[in-house]
This record gives structure tokens, C-alpha cells and sequence, in this order.
């Protein structure tokens, strides 16, 4: 979301959310020690729990797209190479970091130990509202509130907003390039991580390579939404769960991904600023 | 502009052609040809792999990287677009030559013309609509296009599913050189022999008017489109083109596998292919060659890295974009030229 800010696709934002996963995971099950079949905390103690479990996934994720950001973009933005090589650059670092996992996990998928309780609060139209559901729901709309300040009010967000409409003009206004895009990462990061603590949360279970469907449907949204626009991928969001959902009920599940393929290619070639959004066309060499 | 001397195969090369006349020319063409089409019986040396034969391993990884190196060189190097959906085109030639090879009487060499003309229809196809955008978000809709295909392919039933295509037919065989699995010399030398093809399909493309044209795109599409060149239509027969390559390469790559599965078709295929392209030097042809060989040998050489293969080519990624962008053969020689030639003028 917030790399629509910096005009660039950050290609290995889906392994940063994969290592936020993990990084949930390893708060719960090694340092608290819960396992598949211990019960569920309760009180205090599961605030603690979630709470140090965000905290981690947080820490994780920020720190794996500073590095990022340092080892694949810092050197060839100081260079002034094209967007190509950038773009190869991040293409193989996020290799590195899946692969990187994929060789630790043994290709496995890992199950994370249940610490909230999945209690279910009560029915609407005949579906179930379960607590994590609902947390989930809530916390996204608060970090969506949250970006949404930070970028518009915060000194900080100021900047970013200058670096994403003009870079050199920035500069000259006296804008630390450097430490603006280091902090963008950070906060794309941290924000990350608190949605793979999320998504955790409610599916208890991460592998190496869930990055790569999460970024596919990620991008997908942000593109129908509008590049660029955080209430855009908002939108764009819910009306592609909607949209998955649809498709595996009438042509099958298996189908699911090429629908939304096909949609995305559809909105490119009919409506290419997403249905909220500035131009992507424009040629940025 | 400071001009290295040192450390620079490119330019050594590039001078030696540029100070040999004609039968030199063809003496070099000629003797490096024998000299690559001898490699096969090379295996017994230090060459040799642990593992598969030699003359597989040069057939595949090496030679069909190399091939589809070319291919997907057309379309990065060329014009500057990113594809990572490469694999799909490849996949194409391959399902083309798996189905007619086992429902009709057609052969190799009939289903070739086939399979490439597919492979360009795909590459048409998807490039019409995501060839006006920008190169990020090209790369991630071809990326989106190669995991369709491949998809479509585990999920339809004429493909056969996840259970793949078996049975391909080998392709016939020519006089006296028979295609066997045990000795695949001969599928060394056909893949030899399309890649000498792409080879110089390229290098007359190259100094045409298409050349420019993609030149052109990849340094300013924006100064290129005011400067009349018609840049949609340039990049859409580039992006055909490298998909007709890939394609070419899926047909032969069937028959010589006998076995064709939707697992084969992933987007690592399409990473390893632009690991190749980069690590040997964007748009330049003998670097992308030789980037291709040494990413496609080494694994099968080193036991180490085939466990890690994914890993060390995104690594390789990495560290060549930010310490030698250019490659281990950069294309300097030409920038060069004419630099030097407007000092003079």
C-alpha cells in the first residue's frame, strides 16, 4: 500500500509478509512455549501473548524490508541505474528470502499452536461471526486509519508524499532522500507484519511460498482499486474476496486464480487507473 | 566517459571481428562451430557431471537455456521490458508437441511450425493489452499469465491434469543420425542448430529497423513514440518474437523429455531463464550465452548447488544488478563506437 507512494512495486513485499508469519509463529510456540494442543490462553496472559506475538511479527517484518531496501535498492537508486535493474534487483531478493525459508522449513508448511480462542459471538444471516474474524476486521480498519493519518498529518508523511511527486525537487527542498525511503520500508514493513500476525491469527498455519498468492491477490487489488490510493485498495480488496469467492462457487475453486487473473487483465486494458485511481500508464524511465 | 581496458572479453572479441576480413570471418565462424558441436565427446574429462550423462546435461539445462536466454533477450535486453512469465510460452511448445505428438501421426519437425505459431498467437494475445503498461506492473501480469497457463494446464482435462503427458514421440530420424536417450549427441546438434538460427535471426534483426526501433524503446520509450516509432507494434513483435523462441524450445523439449508435466512449468523456470539473461549481460548475445551455459552447467556439476539452485540464481540476481549490472559481457563496444566516432566527427 504504501509503495504506491514510492512508485514502485515492491516485489518482495509478499516474503516480507511470509517472514512475519514466521515471525508470529516463533513468539507463540518458542518463547511461550504453547504447542498444537495446549488449550488457549486466557486473560492477562493472552494479552500478553498477542500482543508480544504483534509486537514480534511487527519488529520482523520492519526490519526484513529496511534490509531489503538496503541490500536491493539503496546502491542502484545512489547510481541512478533504469528501472529495469531495480526491478531485477527486487525480483531477486525476494527469491532469496522465499528460498532462504524454503531451505529452513524443509519445504514444509508449519502450523502455529491456537493462543486466542475462536469463540463464536453470535450469528448474522446465518453466518458465523467468530472473535478473530471480527478482531481482524476492526484491526484493519484501524491500520488503515492509522497509514491514512500518518501520511497526511506527520512530518514524516509530508515528506513521503513530496519524494513520491517529485524526487529531485524534494531533495532540493532539503528532504533526506535517503532516510525517507528507508522509513517508508519501515512502515510498509510494519504494517506487513501486523497483517501477517492477522492473517496467523485466523488461519494458523504459514509456508514458505504464501507469499507469493498473497502478493498475486495484494497487487491485484491495488490495481483495481488504483495505484497509489490507500482507499482505493481498500475497495479493490473487498471486491476481490467478493469476486474469489463468487468464482469458486460457480466455476470451482481450482478456477479461482484465473478469474481473478482475467479480471485484473480485463481492468488493465478498460480502466487502467483501477476504478479509483491516478494514471499507471505514464512512462517513467 | 572513462573506457576500461581491462577485464573486458567483449571488446577483445568485438576488435578481433572488426580487424578480420572475410575468410578470417569464416574460418572463426566454422572452427568455433566444430569446436562446440565436438563438445558432446568431451564427457569423459573433468567436464564430467556426477549425476545425469553429460551429453544429457548439455542438452538440458545448458543448451535449452541457452536457447530460451535468447529468446527471453529479445524481449529484456532488446527493449527493456521485464517478462517473468517466459515459461509460459515455452510451456505452450511443449503441451503443443506432448498432444499432437500422441493424438496425431504429425512428427518433431511437422509439430515445430505448430507449436511456434501458437507461442506467438499467446505472446500477441497477452501482449496487446499489458504492453501499454509500465515495467513494473508488465512484469507482474506476465508473471500473473505464466502461472495461469500453467494452471490451466493442472487443471483442464485435454491436458491430461496433474498426471502430465506421457509417451511424446522422439522426433525422426535424420539419415543417419538416430535420437536416442541413452546417446543424445544428436539432440545437442539440433539444439545447436536452432540456437545458430535465433543467433542470427537476432543479429539481422539487430541492425534493421526493428533493431533500432527496440533500441530505441528500451532507452526512451516516451522520446521514441514523438519520434514516429510506432512503439506498440515494436513491442508487441518483440514480445512474439522471444514467445516464438520459447516456444520452439518447448517443442523440442518434449520430445526429447518423452514426459511432460504441468510441475515442469513454474515460475522458477522463468527465473532461472532471466538469472541467465542478467548474469551474462543484458542484450548482448555472446554474454547471454555464455551466462546461460555456466548458470546451466554449474548446478549439475556441483552437487551443493542444485540443492540451493533457487537460491544461489536469486543471489546472483542480487549482486550482478548492483556490482556489474552489465553483465559479465557488457554491450559496451557499440555506445562506444559511437561515442568515438562523434569525437572524431
Amino acid at each position: 500500500m504504501v509503495y504506491g507512494v514510492l512508485r514502485m512495486i515492491n516485489f518482495a513485499n509478499s516474503e516480507i509478509f511470509m517472514w512475519g508469519t514466521f515471525g508470529t509463529i516463533i513468539t507463540s510456540r518458542d518463547i511461550f512455549g504453547y504447542t498444537q494442543t495446549s488449550a488457549p490462553a486466557t486473560g492477562p496472559k493472552l494479552a500478553l501473548v498477542l500482543i508480544s506475538q504483534l509486537l514480534m511479527s511487527m519488529a520482523v517484518a520492519g526490519l526484513t524490508a529496511v534490509f531489503v531496501e538496503y541490500v536491493a535498492y539503496r546502491r542502484l537508486r545512489a547510481k541512478g541505474t533504469n528501472r529495469l535493474a531495480t526491478l531485477i534487483s527486487a525480483i531477486g531478493i525476494s527469491i532469496v528470502l522465499s528460498e532462504l525459508m524454503r531451505l529452513l522449513t524443509d519445504s514444509r508448511p508449519v502450523g502455529s499452536p491456537r493462543v486466542l480462542e475462536k469463540i463464536i459471538l453470535g450469528e448474522v444471516w446465518g453466518a458465523n461471526l467468530r472473535l478473530d474474524t471480527i478482531i481482524t476486521i476492526f484491526a484493519a480498519a484501524g491500520i488503515y486509519f492509522l497509514l491514512e493519518r500518518f501520511v497526511k498529518l506527520s512530518r514524516m508523511g509530508k515528506a513521503i508524499r513530496a519524494v513520491s511527486m517529485n524526487e529531485d525537487a524534494a531533495k532540493l527542498m532539503g528532504v533526506n532522500l535517503n532516510r525517507v525511503i528507508t522509513t517508508t520500508f519501515l512502515v510498509g514493513g510494519l504494517a506487513t507484519g501486523a497483517a501477517a500476525f492477522f492473517y496467523i491469527t485466523v488461519f494458523e498455519y504459514t509456508k514458505f511460498n504464501i507469499g507469493f498468492t498473497m502478493g498475486m491477490a495484494a497487487f491485484t487489488a491495488a490495481v483495481l482499486g488504483g495505484i497509489g490510493n490507500i482507499r482505493g485498495a481498500f475497495y479493490g480488496g473487498l471486491f476481490l474476496g467478493l469476486l474469489e469467492v463468487y468464482a469458486s462457487a460457480v466455476l470451482g475453486t481450482q478456477w479461482k486464480a484465473v478469474t481473478v487473473f482475467i479480471v485484473l487483465v480485463l481492468v488493465l486494458l478498460f480502466k487502467p487507473n483501477g476504478l479509483f485511481g491516478e494514471a499507471v500508464q505514464t512512462t517513467r524511465a | 566517459m572513462k573506457i576500461r581496458n581491462y577485464w573486458n572479453l567483449r571488446d577483445f572479441g568485438a576488435n578481433l571481428w572488426e580487424n578480420a576480413g572475410r575468410p578470417v570471418r569464416v574460418a572463426i565462424v566454422l572452427i568455433s562451430i566444430v569446436l562446440v558441436g565436438l563438445l558432446p565427446f568431451t564427457g569423459g574429462s573433468f567436464l564430467a557431471t556426477p549425476i545425469a550423462s553429460f551429453d544429457a546435461v548439455l542438452v538440458y539445462p545448458v543448451g535449452m537455456f541457452v536457447l530460451m536466454s535468447l529468446g527471453l533477450n529479445i524481449v529484456v535486453g532488446k527493449s527493456g521490458m521485464l517478462d517473468l512469465g517466459y515459461v509460459a510460452f515455452f510451456a505452450i511448445g511443449a503441451y503443443t508437441m506432448a498432444i499432437l505428438g500422441t493424438t496425431t501421426k504429425l512428427n518433431t519437425w511437422e509439430v515445430m511450425p505448430i507449436g511456434i505459431a501458437l507461442s506467438m498467437i499467446a505472446g500477441v494475445l497477452l501482449g496487446i493489452p499489458t504492453l501499454r503498461l509500465r515495467g513494473d506492473y508488465l512484469a507482474i501480469v506476465t508473471l500473473g499469465f505464466g502461472e495461469i497457463v500453467r494452471l490451466v494446464l493442472l487443471n483442464s482435462s485435454w491436458s491430461k491434469g496433474p498426471n502430465g503427458i506421457a509417451n511424446v514421440p522422439m522426433p525422426p530420424n535424420i539419415g543417419p543420425l538416430k535420437f536416442e536417450l541413452e546417446n543424445q549427441k544428436v539432440f545437442f546438434w539440433v539444439v545447436m542448430a536452432m540456437i545458430l538460427l535465433t543467433i542470427w535471426m537476432i543479429r539481422r534483426l539487430t541492425v534493421r529497423r526493428p533493431g533500432r526501433a527496440w533500441e530505441a524503446i528500451r532507452q526512451d520509450e516516451d522520446a521514441a513514440e514523438l519520434m514516429g516509432v510506432p512503439t506498440l507494434k515494436y513491442k508487441i513483435w518483440s514480445f512474439t518474437l522471444g514467445a516464438a523462441v520459447g516456444g520452439a524450445a518447448g517443442v523440442l523439449y518434449a520430445s526429447k523429455n518423452l514426459y511432460i508435466a504441468p510441475e515442469m512449468f513454474t515460475l522458477n523456470v522463468s527465473i532461472l531463464i532471466l538469472a541467465c539473461v542478467v548474469f551474462g549481460g543484458i542484450g548482448n548475445i555472446w554474454g547471454v550465452v555464455i551466462g546461460a551455459t555456466i548458470l546451466g552447467y554449474l548446478p549439475d556439476r556441483i552437487r551443493f548447488i542444485s540443492d540451493a539452485r533457487l537460491l544461489v540464481f536469486g543471489l546472483v540476481l542480487v549482486i550482478v544488478m548492483n556490482f556489474r549490472p552489465d553483465g559479465l559481457l557488457p554491450r559496451k563496444k557499440r555506445e562506444k563506437a559511437i561515442v568515438k566516432k562523434e569525437a572524431n566527427a
